[in-house]
């Protein structure tokens, strides 16, 4: 498996050329989705058939207490349907789920977290796959994107109580966002080799006596929303490493594409949005910067190939794909642990320790470079806020973000945004540490044995769903603990962005002047990516130096 | 005895500005106290009592390690060893350096506070009863609504204001300023503070604060930390401390599990040592002292705020409305030109207005013989006239007349407005030259005001019996340096309005010449409240000062108001701050008071957060070379041993909050420049600095603890 | 009570909201999508299907085929697919997920690396990574050209052909140009072995 340096920096340029050709138009025409005012009349008759009150405007609290109830709901059908499976259509001959495992799924799709305790193989059958999990795919990311946008809105509005409408935006985000773009990104798939039908084909060699069952299913439909609305959950248990998914390299790097491109281009609808296009550059350069210091890392990690058992198979081999080496690998790997996708083109348990360490401080960085569909950039709007916090103090001046006074209610909630992962990947490792049966899970031994957990709840807490794939989660132990991990991981701080959002909305705007800090500019941008290495990664140094930095700092 | 002329008349009488020459205001800034030995050691015995539990549990942070400290403490007791035992000490030596600093700024508060309170020891009041007769009472006994009697050499009780009477008061114990000023009853002047002393004359007071609530008790208070209510920013920023303590409670608490699985439980001590060295001490540790010391620095500056919050606010104003009158130009009008009529020499004309002022003493008058002497012509003065005339008649200023001036030998002479003199010239069947009337306009149109000069002579018996000799062309000048104040504020974002009760078009002419924002012509007490409330709802906090009775309603609505001590006690009470100096430029001190405090607060906590990295750096390797020796490579300051390296970085935590006390005492230097410069500078001291400064400290004391047998 | 009924109501909303999108997205979609891959390109939307001469379907050209026992030894006469975890049977997939420094993953990979050695006659050093490590789907169908290359010397035995056959036939099926570029040289296992059959 070669590293090829020169084809890792052309293949990071495209996708920087291609985000920046693109970020612009699809900028502009998320700020026409989120701002329009008119429904079509399917959307109506939708509005109608869903009892929504389109034209209602919410409190805060209504637009939080809409995404809980909605997601609740998601997560008892997900749940329900999945035991149901045996009885259910198109269940491939498969029977109701085991209700952990059932359990942890919903849990895990609804937080848009797609973590995959089963074996999808052997787990779910088309309908439950098509019907239900690719379903949350779009609409755990609309609910990531609609509530950076409640966010956006609390930013914009004056002294008002009111948010925006919930539903509305979520069927916006989910029907004139998400699926024109998925299908788009479907078809290009199919034409790459990324299958959809609905059955499988038995194949027969004739030369060699081999008999094969070559799997069908609606997987390019699947793949496209996964990749797109940063989900990851894999139609195939090897995920993106599967032929299936992700058949050639320039899939691959669509798919990498694919990743970057809804958190990449809402900075800019965000500056649109607030109505100065720098603060979203600000924001972009950021994400930016920290992506592309995260690949390069990655890169680095990837083509210093340690580690005793890399060395024993001569190089870099055990976990990837030979259509892709290891340049391809380590990009794919860089964007989906900075994304809070959790897809995977490599197995990341078998990474070189320093490259698996680095997926792990992207997770820990709080999946904001550029992170998730819209929950990114709330992320980073959160660390922002810290971050001229601290700078207006400096200058002597009570903050201010964008006009709106950052005071103790502010400060309150942005604090606890930053606490929440922290504190659920550190008690919850740290407490699963403590059960040796638990710790069993893990089968590696030294260091890597204790990376194993880290990675699963720092995966399961930050959303992002990929693994260090050798640790068995399904028993009700782990299955219950990665819940809670997902689950608090996703609404805690969503409950934070909103009440914070409810709040920036009452305040009235204060004008900008030459005394104000300016939230843009180098100078800010410099101090939020501090902010965000300092406070978010820099927790999980002594953690980190146990995994994967003991695996991988020899001398 | 009554009061000397002079002493009448030379203070300013518009702002009470006690200095003798007009509008001209000097800060009485009180050196702030030195940081001695002595003062360490005198604050030494508090900061042990500060270490109280109940007191410690008021900052979360250093809370933390005070616990962290009594375990240590218990384990060090049970199993002692070296290593234990001098980590434990300094874990006690980081609490006890924060409550120092926190002792250190209170001793300092305390220091003001006792000669404020100094003032008042045993002052007897004379209490006048319902009958007119007098008690003797204590002066701590009396209450609002209490009517005191003080006559010279009396001090005067407690705060109140003049009902009846005049005298000159000595003030010096609040403002440091010598020169005594005039209190009367009725008008703008007529509050006095308590611990003043009257020199001259006998007047009433209607004590206006209760016991222990007058301005100098609650300042005392406040300097003294007694009632440190917290501000929003300083809540909001310990909300930020106290997350960032949770978080590294778990970083340190995980960590044990954690390791444990490696096979390298550190100890509880290294544990509890990694933790005090990752929360943010420096900060957490001086908060308490920044803000006390930002009191004190108002206090030096001569001004008394009621709260600690009005002085963060005065940090966050962006507008400022400033009285033209004393603040912008000088507080009266001056002469600059004299323009003379046809057929009268300039000589003459400037001959006649020097006599029409010689006998006024008013700052205007004045400024007309200065002229008069800058072109050449000093004589006679007021004593040569005595001596070489019959005598004379002074006509002073009235109303009626609005005229004023002498009559000599017969002749009248007399400066005044336009129309009076207009009047008065042709009640004597004299006319006015056409050219005046275009001086007047010219004068009005430069925002100027003309006075006409004219001179009514019996002996003559023609036309020129009755003449307008001239005018003179009188002007505020602007102060000199205001309009880079001006343009300095601007560049902080602060706006400034300038409020006058001239007519739009000189308002115009002096806001164009001292470069404000905006100005207010005409302006009535209710247009002052308008503004506020319409730069309020702009999103915008609104500084002013004010010293009227009238101005109370405004003074209460801005976010700042600044009250003149020689103001009415009803504009002090609506204010949140009073300057002892009675001047109107300290607004803009105070701003840069505010700003300097949070500045102070927000550099040291990006300090404190930024000296973290190095602390990981120092202690993680520490704590797992011995099972992963790779990790050693993380050691990048290549500190001697494990048990050095943690000392040295808990020595460097604990040392580095006594290093930055006189900087939290002091303040960090403020300066006059936009937020994106102040913010480039302070994050490259502050944050660039506290990244890079614990790499060298962790080092250099490293070099010397390795020398210790048994740790290096 | 109040705060009961709005949940209540929102719930009712997400459950006709959930059911609606399921239509849409989950119904709509994935069939317009099949519709559009059958009209678009209906061989890969099916799998990428590989014919035999006789028209039957014998392999999917993106999935690994190979001939191995039950204890996963491969058969000699065929160019041989790397390790799986999976043992190449197309109805699982999943990577050995064994760590860089894993000692278990260290033993297979020398046990590997003796099979391989011995398989195609040459010395232990010369065998490539990708011949001794599991990929990452355990269905990867392609293999490095320097493991192509060596087993050439026991194919061309196998089937009597010339090495020079072998290799032209091994350099049809490398990828080449910018998808070699974007990713490596690799060489297609699955086609290799049918074209080998086709001759």
């Amino acid at each position: 498996m070669t590293f090829n340096t020169v084809s890792f920096l052309v293949q990071v340029g495209v996708l920087i050329l291609a985000l920046a050709l693109l970020h612009k138009p699809l900028g502009v025409y998320m700020t026409g989705v989120f701002t329009g005012t008119t429904n079509a009349r399917p959307e109506r008759l939708f509005y109608r058939l869903a009892g929504v009150d389109a034209d209602a405007d919410q409190k805060w609290s209504i637009y939080l207490r809409s995404v809980l109830v909605f997601s609740a709901v998601s997560i008892l059908v997900v749940f329900g349907l999945q035991r149901l499976q045996g009885v259910l259509p198109g269940n491939n001959g498969l029977a109701g789920v085991d209700p952990w495992v059932a359990m942890n799924t919903a849990i895990s799709f609804v937080t848009n977290t797609n973590w995959q305790t089963y074996v999808p193989e052997a787990t779910v059958g088309i309908v439950v796959q098509m019907c239900l999990l690719a379903v949350q795919n779009f609409l755990s990311a609309a609910v990531g994107v609609v509530v950076v946008l409640a966010l956006i809105r609390g930013i914009t509005r004056t002294r008002t109580d009111r948010l925006g409408n919930f539903w509305v935006d979520l069927a916006r985000t989910s029907f004139r966002l998400l699926l024109p773009l998925a299908v788009l990104a479907a078809v290009t798939m199919v034409l790459g080799g990324v299958v959809q039908n609905f059955w499988a084909t038995d194949v027969v060699n004739q030369a060699t006596g081999v008999q094969q069952s070559i799997p069908g299913g609606p997987v390019a439909s699947q793949e496209a929303i996964k990749i797109l609305g940063t989900n990851g959950g894999g139609y195939f248990n090897a995920n993106s490493a599967h032929p299936f998914e992700n058949p050639s390299v320039f899939i691959s790097l669509f798919q990498v594409f694919l990743l970057l491109l809804i958190p990449s281009a809402l900075p800019y609808t965000y500056g649109r949005m607030v109505g100065d296009q720098r603060q979203g550059y600000t924001i972009a350069a950021v994400m930016g910067t920290l992506w592309l210091a995260s690949t390069v890392l990655m890169g680095w990690g990837v083509a210093a190939a340690q580690g005793s058992a890399t060395a024993a198979a001569g190089g870099l081999g055990e976990g990837f794909e030979q259509r892709f080496g290891g340049a391809p690998s380590a990009i794919y790997a860089a964007a989906t642990t900075l994304t809070s996708t959790g897809a995977v083109n490599v197995a990341h348990d078998s990474l070189p320790p320093l490259a698996g360490g680095t997926a792990m401080l992207n997770m820990m960085l709080g999946e904001v470079a550029p992170g998730g569909t819209g929950s990114g950039l709330y992320g980073m709007l959160i660390l922002a806020i810290i971050a001229v916090f601290i700078a207006g103090l400096m200058v002597g001046r009570t903050p201010e973000f964008l006009g709106k006074r950052i005071g103790p209610r502010e400060m309150k909630l942005a604090a606890m945004y930053i606490l929440v992962t922290p504190a659920l990947v550190l008690a919850l490792t740290g407490l699963t540490v403590l059960v040796p049966e638990q710790v069993a899970n893990a089968p590696s031994s030294g260091p890597h044995k204790f990376s194993e957990i880290l990675y699963a709840f720092t995966s399961g807490a930050n959303n992002n769903g990929s693994a260090f794939g050798g640790i068995t989660t399904s028993g009700p132990y782990l299955s219950a603990l990665l819940g809670v991990a997902m689950l608090l991981g996703r609404f805690l701080p969503i409950v934070l962005v909103l009440a914070l959002a409810g709040s920036l909305a009452q305040q009235r705007r204060i004008p900008q002047s030459s005394g104000t800090v300016p939230t843009h500019g180098w100078l800010f941008g410099s101090l939020l990516l501090a902010v965000t290495v300092i406070l978010t990664a820099l927790s999980y140094f002594p953690a980190l130096a146990l995994g994967p930095l003991a695996e991988g700092l020899i001398r | 005895m009554t009061p000397q002329r002079a002493d009448l008349l030379v203070p300013t009488l518009a702002d009470g500005n006690p200095l003798g020459t007009p509008g001209e205001h000097k800060h009485h800034t009180k050196k702030p106290a030195r940081l001695t030995l002595a003062s360490v050691l005198e604050a030494l015995p508090l900061a042990v009592r500060k270490l109280a539990p109940r007191q410690m549990v008021h900052s979360p942070v250093m809370f933390t390690v005070l616990a962290g400290a009594v375990l240590c403490t218990a384990i060090c007791i049970v199993r002692p060893t070296f290593f234990g035992i001098a980590v434990t000490a300094w874990l006690w030596l980081t609490v006890l350096f924060g409550t120092l600093s926190e002792a250190i700024a209170e001793g300092r508060g305390k220091a003001q506070a006792d000669s404020l309170r100094a003032s008042r020891q045993g002052v007897i009041a004379h209490r006048r009863l319902d009958d007119g007769s007098t008690v003797d009472v204590a002066g701590t006994d009396l209450t609002k609504g209490d009517l005191v009697v003080c006559e010279a050499g009396d001090t005067i009780p407690s705060d109140g204001e003049i009902i009846e009477g005049l005298a000159s008061v000595d003030e010096s114990t609040i403002t440091g300023e010598s020169a005594p000023v005039i209190r009367e009853s009725g008008g703008d002047r007529s509050s006095v503070t308590g611990g003043t002393r009257v020199l001259s004359d006998r007047i009433v007071i209607r004590i206006t604060a209760e016991p222990g609530q007058t301005f100098i008790d609650r300042m005392i208070r406040l300097v003294e930390g007694a009632v440190r209510q917290r501000t929003p920013n300083e809540i909001a920023l310990n909300v930020l401390l106290v997350s960032l303590t949770i978080v590294f409670v778990l970083v340190t608490m995980a960590l044990a599990p954690f390791a444990a699985l490696a096979g390298a439980t550190p100890s509880p001590i290294v544990l509890v040592a990694l933790l005090v060295c990752l929360i943010p001490t420096t900060i957490g540790a001086l908060v308490p002292a920044i803000g006390i010391a930002g009191m004190d620095r108002l206090v030096q500056h001569n001004v008394l705020a009621t709260s600690g919050r009005a002085v963060e606010t005065a940090g966050d104003i962006t507008t400022l409305l400033l009285d033209k009158t004393g603040t912008i130009t000088y507080g009266n009008r001056r002469a600059v030109n004299f323009l003379a009529a046809e057929g009268t020499g300039k000589e003459t004309l400037i001959r006649i207005a020097r006599l029409s002022s010689l006998a006024d003493a008013t700052p205007e008058g004045r400024s007309i013989i200065d002229l008069a002497a800058e072109q050449g012509i000093t004589s006679p003065s007021l004593e040569e006239l005595q001596r070489t005339t019959d005598g004379f008649d002074v006509a002073e200023f009235s109303a009626t007349t609005r005229m004023s001036g002498l009559d000599l030998d017969g002749q009248m002479i007399r400066k005044g407005a336009g129309s009076a003199v207009t009047a008065f010239v042709k009640e004597f069947g004299g006319s006015v030259p056409p050219e005046i009337d275009g001086y007047v306009q010219a004068i009005s149109a430069q925002g100027g005001t003309p006075l006409l000069v004219a001179r009514i002579d019996p002996a003559v018996h023609d036309g020129a019996r009755a003449r307008v000799l001239g005018v003179i062309h009188l002007a505020d000048v602007v102060k000199p340096g205001m309009r880079d104040r001006f343009t300095e504020l601007r560049r902080m974002g602060i706006r400034t309005v300038m409020i006058t009760g001239d007519n739009p078009v000189t308002a115009s002419a002096i806001a164009a010449e001292a470069g404000v924002d905006d100005y207010l012509a005409e302006a009535t007490p209710e247009d002052k409240l308008a503004v506020i409330k319409k730069e309020q709802d702009a999103g915008r906090l609104v500084a002013m000062t004010g010293d009227g009775t009238n101005d109370a309603p405004a003074l209460a609505a801005a976010d700042v108001g600044v009250a003149m001590n020689s103001g009415t006690p009803a504009a002090k009470e609506a204010a949140n701050m009073v300057d002892l100096d009675s001047d109107p430029t300290k607004l803009i001190n105070i701003v840069g008071i505010g700003k300097q405090l949070l500045i102070t607060r927000g550099s040291l906590t990006t300090f404190s957060v930024a000296n973290d990295v190095a602390k990981y750096f120092a202690i993680v390797p520490a704590l797992f070379t011995a099972t992963f020796p790779g990790l050693g490579l993380l050691n990048i300051m290549g500190l001697s041993t494990p048990a050095s390296a943690i000392l040295s970085a808990v020595i460097f935590n604990a040392l580095i909050i006594i290093a930055l006390v006189p900087l939290a005492l002091k303040g960090v230097r403020y300066r006059a420049v936009s937020a994106q410069q102040a913010l480039a500078r302070n994050l490259l001291i502050y944050g660039l600095g506290g990244l890079i400064a614990p790499f060298i400290g962790i080092k250099i004391i490293d070099l010397f603890i390795s020398l210790i047998p048994g740790i290096g | 009570m109040n705060t009961f009924l709005g949940y209540l109501r929102q719930a009712g909303t997400a459950v006709r909201f959930l059911a609606l999108a399921t239509l849409v997205l989950g119904l709509l979609y994935p069939i317009s999508v099949f519709g559009l891959g059958q009209v678009l390109a209906p061989a890969q939307a099916n799998g990428s299907i590989l014919k035999d001469p006789a028209g039957h379907p014998a392999a999917s050209a993106l999935i690994a085929q190979t001939s191995a026992d039950d204890q996963g030894a491969q058969d000699p006469k065929w160019f041989h697919a790397r390790p799986s975890a999976v043992k190449w049977d197309p109805a699982s997939s999943s990577a050995s997920n064994l760590g860089p420094n894993d000692p278990n993953l260290t033993k297979n990979i020398e046990a590997a690396r003796k099979t391989v050695a011995a398989a195609e006659g040459t010395d232990p050093a010369r065998v490539p990574a990708d011949a001794v490590t599991a990929s990452g789907s355990g269905l990867d169908p392609s293999i490095s050209v320097a493991y192509a290359r060596l087993q050439v010397p026991r194919v061309a035995a196998a089937h009597r052909l010339s090495d020079g056959d072998l290799l032209a036939l091994i350099q049809r099926n490398t990828t080449s140009g910018l998808e070699a570029f974007l990713g490596q040289p690799s060489v297609n296992v699955t086609t290799l072995n049918l074209d080998l059959a086709a001759r």
